[in-house]
């Protein structure tokens, strides 16, 4: 039993990158209406970017935690002015083609000069060490981890769902003519969405810095699965992706104590079952 | 009229078949393709590096001088025994390659011995670990080069039950090398009066690890077998750091650990690690010598690993067989007999010979990893602890299954 409660915890702990990483991908997808594939190889470049703060420039992590994002974000802005937005009216089709491209040429780019075995980043000195919880050895890190993705989760929620910038922007989603007409400037309000969707995956890519390798591929490896928690949250629901990013975490976890072969899977038969019984996903409305 | 033309067709078959058989001997073509992983968790073992090493073993033999035309070129197998069996197959049937090299992942790596012998080609494999490609399944086609799971075992692993830890729990890769790594080390846990108490099969490529070492954790086993590789072991150690798994007693057994693994976990996590390897850069002149050339080259200036210092240690041997030959017979098996029936010595892995299964032997190094104080340089990783003779690292021949002893 004891086993158990500590599985579930690192689930949890899992759950939490699936959890920011699928929330960046609703934000897009709901706003822009954008299959964004390069969420994977941002979230990479996110580490990367502390990587190289905190060894070219002495820049230390709780920094990293501000300037990535945004350095990151930028990057997924110039992205967007420069070839997104030619994409809008188009199938999604194209979106997800040219942000696949996107990827794959970051990935390789970064497999060029950095191979595929990663870099080393330390976990930052406030945060090392452990708790012992007394049905395990809780390490300080993951649970920073924890607290912190659900506070910028539901700080994203709430920019998105319950304030008057956030109103702006659904609307614009629904009728960009119309907000265009009351003086609200769409294109930049779009391109600030696509930042910030970009940002969150940029987040998450320091977040993981210190506990998984910086490698060029850590965001492919991840990318496929993160989809899928899209897709059972509800393609484009914010509190959708959040729960159910915590929520297969923990599934996953538990996986991997009562069946390990079938870890790696597990994720996408949930999302066949989810996709046969209810097609929009679990909080998805139908269009 | 129909004499002299009959004749005529006799003496040109006469003239071709001469001339076919004068080819023959003096075909000096040679065809290599270094297949591997590389963009993948094992692509900085093996992977680009793995093609320079065989490009620095062209380049060394001198044989181009000596009038040989050598081509290499090369293949990303992706971790997948499909793609890779596929490569071979369009290698040998329409680029008409001589030999395949490298080939890490031992999935992948059966597979492939498979093609090879089929189209009678040869497989000097350097980069995969299974000890079944010359036990099992042997083929009169394939030399084994570098390392294997049977060696890892009877270093690493009978140290360190040698050493009091008698008690193991395994994190295994979920494919054919990790379940060949860890029957040869249980086999050698047993054998020295210790017991496995557990183990978790793990997909490959998994970047969290928690969960698995947890369970170890919680098994008490006095030592945690890393029965994996590459990217999987680097975040096993990492997370098993994370979770005070050190501190609490219990001790890491990295079965198989490579240079660029080391740089990428970093020597504070990584200090006072155990494991073998059967070559290092640092050893002494002649190593430092080409790993200097070798660096120089790789855009990361890493040194060779073991696995691309066996890539050019096996072509270069590979050279020497074809040079006593007189020429390119574009016969595998022969030119892998005449490889077996030379003693095999070079500036990497010094002196040794192949035995008739396929597998090279030759020393193994126990080494530690070195205290962040300890390093001098970028890739000063290694303190030497002990020296394994080859006849006493590799199977002995009357423990091998392999068909071609029976003969």
């Amino acid at each position: 039993m004891q086993a158990l409660y500590a599985q579930l915890l690192v689930g949890l702990i899992n759950g939490s990158f699936y959890a920011l990483l699928s929330l960046g991908l609703a934000v897009i997808f709901g706003m822009l209406n954008i299959i964004n594939f390069a969420h994977g190889a941002l979230y990479m470049m996110g580490a990367f970017v502390a990587y190289f703060l905190l060894n070219l420039g002495g820049i230390n992590y709780w920094w990293a935690l501000l300037f990535a994002p945004i350095i990151v974000g930028i990057f997924g802005m110039i992205l967007e002015r420069t070839m997104l937005q030619w994409l809008t009216g188009l199938d999604h089709l194209y979106g997800l083609l040219l942000t696949f491209g996107i990827a794959l040429i970051v990935q390789g780019v970064f497999q060029n000069y950095f191979g595929s075995s990663g870099l080393p980043y330390a976990i930052p000195d406030q945060l090392k060490g452990g708790m012992n919880l007394g049905f395990m050895f809780l390490p300080v890190y993951r649970g920073w981890v924890v607290i912190f993705s659900l506070v910028v989760c539901i700080a994203t929620w709430f920019l998105i769902e319950k304030t008057r910038l956030g109103a702006y922007l659904r609307a614009a989603t629904e009728n960009p003519t119309l907000v265009r007409a009351f003086g609200v400037n769409v294109p930049r309000m779009i391109t600030l969405t696509y930042g910030l969707g970009v940002g969150l995956a940029a987040l998450a890519g320091v977040l993981s810095a210190p506990i998984n390798q910086v490698r060029p591929l850590m965001g492919a490896d991840l990318i496929i699965v993160v989809f899928a928690v899209v897709v059972i949250g509800g393609m484009g629901s914010i509190m959708g992706s959040i729960i159910t990013g915590f929520a297969l975490g923990v599934i996953e976890g538990l996986t991997k104590y009562f069946y390990p072969e079938a870890s790696n899977t597990v994720v996408f038969v949930l999302m066949v079952l989810v996709l046969l019984v209810k097609p929009t996903g679990l909080t998805g409305r139908a269009a | 009229m129909m004499t002299k033309s009959i004749a005529s067709f006799l003496l040109g078959t006469a003239l071709a078949v001469t001339a076919a058989g004068a080819a023959f001997a003096q075909d000096k073509t040679v065809k290599i393709g270094a297949l591997s992983d590389q963009s993948g968790l094992y692509a900085d073992l093996g992977g680009p590096g793995s093609t320079l090493a065989a490009q620095m073993a062209i380049e060394d033999s001198g044989l181009a001088a000596k009038g040989w035309k050598i081509d290499i070129i090369s293949g990303d197998h992706q971790n997948k025994p499909d793609i890779g069996t596929a490569i071979a197959r369009q290698w040998f049937d329409v680029d008409k390659v001589d030999v395949i090299v490298d080939v890490p992942n031992s999935g992948v790596a059966l597979a492939v011995n498979n093609v090879i012998k089929e189209k009678n080609g040869v497989y000097i494999n350097s980069g995969a670990a299974t000890s079944d490609l010359t036990n099992a399944q042997c083929s009169p086609n394939t030399v084994h080069w570098t390392y294997d799971t049977y060696m890892l075992a009877h270093t690493t692993g009978q140290a360190l039950v040698k050493a009091g830890g008698d008690t193991w729990f395994f994190l295994t890769a979920d494919y054919a090398f990790g379940a060949a790594l860890e029957r040869d080390t249980t086999a050698v846990v047993t054998a020295n009066g210790g017991k496995v108490v557990g183990g978790v099969k793990h997909p490959l490529n998994t970047p969290d690890f928690s969960s698995f070492l947890l369970q170890a954790q919680a098994s008490k086993a006095k030592i945690i077998g890393l029965a994996n590789a590459g990217g999987d072991t680097t975040n096993t150690i990492k997370q098993a750091a994370e979770f005070g798994i050190v501190k609490g007693g219990q001790k890491l057994a990295a079965l198989l650990l490579f240079l660029t693994d080391v740089k990428a976990i970093g020597l504070e996590t990584a200090q006072g690690l155990n494991f073998t390897e059967t070559f290092y850069w640092d050893m002494n002149d002649q190593t430092r010598a080409f790993s200097k050339r070798f660096a120089e080259k790789m855009k990361s200036n890493a040194p060779p690993t073991m696995v691309q210092a066996g890539v050019y240690a096996g072509v270069r041997h590979y050279f020497k067989a074809l040079e006593a030959l007189g020429g390119n017979p574009h016969d595998g098996a022969k030119v892998v007999e005449k490889m077996k029936s030379m003693p095999t010595e070079d500036d990497l892995f010094g002196k040794g010979e192949i035995q008739p299964n396929g597998r090279t032997i030759h020393n193994a190094y126990l080494f530690e990893v070195k205290k962040p104080s300890e390093s001098k340089g970028p890739w000063d990783f290694y303190k030497l602890v002990g020296t394994v003779p080859g006849d006493q690292a590799f199977t002995p021949l009357s423990e091998s299954k392999c068909a071609l002893l029976k003969k």
